[in-house]
């Protein structure tokens, strides 16, 4: 030791015990709080299986994914579980979905990032992004209230609940999803990779959809998948518009039941716990879980393998 | 109209003056260019010479807030005019820039962009149009055998190369280069220079450069660039080795720049 003591407070000694001790549990209790979604996410998972598993004890597997008609929620006499009615319903509605906001998305996507003048973007794609926040039961009353009288106008003979109008707004719900991210991926495109294509004699618009639209694929096309993966968890649009009629048909006029609307039917209804019936809640809610996550895996796959080095 | 000269020019520039909004970029620039030369354009950051190349294709016109005055003309016609078809002007005068910016496409797609976009559809064609411009761009042998890889795989220098392929197959009759090789290594830039001597044979070449060095090796004519003025413009040899102008030696003896 050297001579000269360190006297009383030493310049460098940890004094402030109790905020040491407060910084070493910082990233303790941020640890936790991240901790609390991955345990949901994992409780979620744990409950959907022990469940699905129970149903499917009394519900053979080959029924449920064979049979082509769903009546979980009738006297159990006359109880039938095939799903397909179900995911044909989700199936249609999707669809439809993705024949409206595919194109329109895309197609202001390309207006924001290559058309539209810095001050116009800019009010435009908040604009849009708030548009993706608005609640989806108001969606839904849009749909009843609104685009179902306007289809009847032109569709005398559809009923009011219909796989048409809830498909058409569940699609104009994800366009600004579709066309948010779309831009984003058209706008990351490099300035000289246009420049190149102009100075080449490329009309706008040739630039646009010849060189921009391709060299942003890899995010367009996850910003589709992403947009439908929505679509096929949508469930308030679909329970107040499209009705809650289980059938295995194509035709867009004809009330539906998708799997999300029968989850609503069944869990606002007095199934008792324990019945099948209440057990075919979580064996729906499994199919929709497995058909999400494909979706979102995806548009993750999608965007890492095709990502575009420039 | 012509007379029986030796040579024709390629491009008139007639008092021409740019504005950024309120910032004047190009002062009252008159200059001819004869076909088939090459003219270097070179001065410090800022001088203006990118500028003037950008306004030979319009490039410029896609900036908000330019305004141009003066003529200049292209085959009798003023690139001005409202009635030109930027589009057609654009195929003439193709251009190539500072860093390779290839289509992140295949070999054989960069080079066959621009004669789809105009319109030829026919197999064989595009091929001996990517064979022939890959070649007078002194890259078919390296790549002849890869035409479907990535072009974003090449080196640098490659790159650049492929991009004067691109620009040479939808058959230009000007070539605009802004910095070609300021991204690349000394022996990419000894290709691109050797090539650009090659071009000369059947292109009119307006290169920008930063090295004085590489307008003495490569050009014809040199023009220098002052604060938006072109202060000489002469004879390479000439100006490097007797300017007029003060400002000229002050430049190429590097007193400032």
């Amino acid at each position: 030791m050297k001579n000269h003591s360190l006297g009383t407070a030493g310049r460098f000694r940890r004094s402030r015990s109790l905020g040491r001790t407060w910084e070493n549990m910082i990233p303790k209790l941020l640890l936790a709080c991240a901790l609390i979604s991955v345990f949901t996410t994992l409780g979620i998972i744990g409950t959907l299986i022990s469940e699905t598993t129970s149903f499917f004890s009394q519900v053979s597997f080959g029924e449920f994914f064979t049979e082509t008609k769903w009546t979980a929620l009738f006297h159990e006499s006359q109880q039938h579980f095939g799903v397909w009615p179900l995911i044909a319903g989700t199936l249609l509605v999707t669809g439809i979905a993705a024949i409206v906001a595919v194109p329109i998305g895309l197609a202001s996507a390309i207006y924001l990032s290559e058309y539209a003048n810095p001050k116009v973007s800019k009010v435009l794609k908040p604009i849009l992004e708030v548009l993706a926040g608005v609640p989806t039961i108001v969606y839904g009353f849009f749909a009843l209230t609104f685009v179902t009288p306007l289809l009847r106008g032109l569709l005398p003979e559809m009923g009011v609940f219909n796989a048409l109008s809830a498909g058409i707004v569940v699609g104009i719900m994800i366009i600004p999803l579709i066309a948010s991210l779309s831009e984003d991926a058209m706008s990351a495109v490099p300035k000289n990779i246009r420049e190149a294509a102009y100075a080449m004699g490329c009309t706008k618009f040739e630039v646009a959809l010849k060189v921009v639209v391709p060299a942003a694929l890899s995010g367009i096309i996850a910003s589709f998948v992403l947009g439908l993966s929505r679509a096929i968890g949508e469930t308030m649009i679909v329970t107040i518009a499209a009705g809650s009629t289980p059938q295995l048909t194509l035709d867009p006029t004809e009330s539906v039941q998708t799997m999300t609307s029968f989850i609503v039917q069944a869990a606002t209804g007095d199934n008792s716990f324990g019945s099948t019936a209440y057990g075919a809640i979580y064996a729906v809610g499994m199919t929709l879980f497995l058909f999400t996550l494909v979706m979102n895996l995806l548009a993750q796959y999608i965007s890492r393998r095709f990502k575009e080095e420039y | 109209m012509s007379q029986a000269t030796m040579t024709r020019n390629a491009i008139q520039i007639k008092d021409l003056d740019l504005y950024y909004g309120e910032k004047q970029a190009l002062k009252k620039i008159n200059m001819s260019i004869e076909e088939k030369t090459v003219v270097a354009l070179i001065g410090p950051s800022g001088c203006g010479k990118s500028t003037f190349l950008r306004t030979l294709n319009r490039m410029n016109d896609m900036i908000p807030g330019v305004r141009i005055d003066g003529t200049i003309t292209m085959h009798d016609e003023d690139i001005y005019n409202k009635e030109i078809d930027v589009e057609m002007l654009r195929k003439e005068v193709g251009m190539v820039f500072q860093a390779p910016n290839p289509f992140p496409k295949s070999i054989y797609d960069n080079v066959a962009y621009g004669p789809r976009v105009h319109g030829q559809r026919n197999r064989k064609i595009l091929d001996e149009i990517v064979e022939r411009s890959l070649r007078q761009a002194a890259l078919w042998e390296e790549v002849k055998d890869r035409l479907k890889d990535r072009a974003t795989g090449l080196s640098g220098g490659q790159q650049q190369r492929l991009c004067i392929a691109r620009t040479l197959a939808v058959e230009p009759e000007i070539v605009l280069m802004d910095e070609p090789t300021s991204a690349l290594d000394p022996i990419s830039t000894a290709k691109i220079e050797e090539l650009i001597q090659e071009l000369k044979q059947k292109y009119t070449i307006i290169i920008v450069t930063h090295n004085m060095q590489q307008a003495a090796r490569i050009s014809d004519r040199t023009a220098f660039f002052l604060n938006g003025e072109l202060v000489e413009e002469d004879k390479t040899e000439r100006l490097f080795s007797n300017p007029k102008d003060q400002r000229t030696e002050d430049y190429i003896t590097g007193r400032f720049g």
